[in-house]
């Protein structure tokens, strides 16, 4: 049985701040900032916008475009590290928005930026058990960051919804996880902000996993780099995924069209596939994509998708970088406000 | 407060309003009897299209608690097409709301009650000039 993504939607909210915004107010070198992190600006939620309105937004999309019924969705899984809830769950507001009626599987993901891959593996092994017809799987998160702190530049808002089921747009041929107990980045119950490691976040972290992750998902189907039309890796800035790229040996010209990462900053649980579902905006049928995903802690998933003839039918407007292109851009302090990052009475 | 917004899910997270139809009116929020054909009002659930135009707003500056951080936001008189008039925040800044703007339905938190809270979500509306 032949199974993968039957639809996609994405979501990016409409403010953005550009990082020598952030440099400005922190005494930073913008220029430093743009070339050493490669993140020119970043995609930040409204006020009334939360994991939940992302989620529900992306999947909206997709079943807009693909004319599914909601309610032959079997399962529901959100991957963020952002609920809104620590204890009730994302996918059951998600659910009744999408009038998906009642019988169905339901449950949120965490882990960190990978939740959303995690959640398409699951989906697809209940499509492929006949479990369900079709299964919802997202990643979206409306990600955190101490003031001052790097990873502020960077952590942004977003997220993408895949409907998994049979008669694919995208099929996916293979899939497979590298995981270890890697303490790249971390946050603790109750506390608002996330720690990371600084320079450990990268070769032990995110390299090892995704390299590896990479290197057997294409030695067990037997294939190299030039195989594919397209690569996309996690990009929680615009150096790694590009550094891990010419270490699996792709081309620039195989990553450029999902590497998103520059302009919308790290949506974290919606990264990897924000830069997939730009690639499949212009994806055509025989086309190969290697996606592979990164979660601190740490693992990563990878897959391999082939696009089918399906995709030509499938409405694509707006594309993402449409919508990452659209955007109003604001201050450092609405931008804190905006996040709630002051403290009020 | 809790069990009321739960009954309301339906209506808010989506447009989900009532037709009668006998008359064929259309109303939202939904009315289980229509003022119009009383004891010969035939009412049924029907979700009506996500999209509109501006007929009227206001933007409001003195605003409860809730909203403070909103401030000042816009509700608007929105004709649904082909569906009633309804009511409903338009999330834009004062620069771009005009009547007879074209706006679809957005999924956005209503407020939180407090931090330990319940978050209430539901339906509003954002610019569709595209």
């Amino acid at each position: 049985m032949k199974a993968g993504v039957v639809a996609y939607g994405t979501y990016i909210p409409r403010f953005r701040i550009r990082a020598e915004e952030i440099a400005r107010v922190w005494g930073e070198n913008p220029e430093n900032i743009r070339s050493g992190l490669g993140v020119f600006q970043k995609s930040i939620p409204d006020i009334d916008e939360d994991t939940a309105t992302i989620s529900v937004e992306a999947a909206r999309e997709a079943i807009e475009r693909s004319g599914i019924d909601p309610e032959r969705i079997g399962a529901i899984f959100v991957g963020s590290e952002s609920h809104p809830y620590a204890v009730k769950p994302t996918a059951t507001i998600v659910g009744d928005a999408l009038g998906c009626g009642n019988f169905f599987h339901a449950a949120d993901f965490e882990f960190a930026c990978k939740a959303g891959t995690a959640g398409i593996q699951t989906c697809l092994g209940m499509v492929k058990s006949r479990m369900i017809e079709f299964g919802l799987a997202i990643g979206a998160d409306t990600s955190q960051s101490a003031p001052g702190d790097p990873l502020e530049y960077s952590a942004s808002a977003g997220g993408a919804a895949f409907i998994i089921g049979d008669k694919p747009i995208a099929e996916i041929e293979s899939t497979l996880s590298f995981t270890s107990d890697t303490p790249d980045f971390w946050r603790r119950e109750g506390q608002p902000y996330p720690s990371h490691g600084g320079r450990f976040t990268g070769t032990p972290a995110y390299f090892r996993h995704v390299i590896s992750a990479a290197r057997k998902i294409m030695e067990e189907n037997g294939y190299k780099a030039e195989d594919f039309d397209y690569a996309v890796f996690h990009q929680p800035n615009g150096k790694f995924p590009v550094r891990a790229a010419r270490m699996l040996g792709f081309r620039k010209e195989q990553i450029e069209q999902g590497l998103v990462v520059r302009m919308v900053g790290n949506t974290y649980s919606g990264s990897s596939i924000l830069g997939f579902s730009a690639v499949l905006d212009i994806a055509k049928p025989g086309e190969k994509v290697l996606l592979v995903s990164f979660g601190s802690g740490a693992g990563s998933d990878a897959f391999i998708f082939n696009i089918t003839d399906r995709i030509e039918s499938y409405p694509r407007k707006p594309a993402v970088w449409d919508k990452i292109n659209q955007g109003v851009h604001v201050d450092y302090s609405t931008y804190l406000k905006l996040r709630k990052k002051i403290k009020m009475k | 407060m809790l069990p009321r917004f739960w009954r309301k899910i339906k209506y808010r997270y989506d447009i989900v309003g009532s037709v009668c139809e006998t008359c064929n009116t259309k109303y939202y929020p939904p009315r289980n009897f229509c003022p119009i054909c009383r004891r010969r009002s035939s009412i049924k659930e029907e979700m009506f299209e996500g999209k509109g135009k501006v007929l009227s707003y206001t933007v409001v500056h003195d605003t409860p608690e809730e909203y403070k951080l909103e401030k000042p936001y816009i509700i608007a008189l929105i004709e649904l097409d082909n569906g009633p008039v309804i009511t409903s925040q338009v999330v834009c800044s004062e620069n771009e709301i005009r009547t007879g703007m074209r706006v679809k339905k957005a999924f956005r938190k209503y407020f939180e009650d407090g931090e330990d809270g319940i978050i209430y979500y539901g339906t509003k509306f954002v610019p569709d000039e595209d």
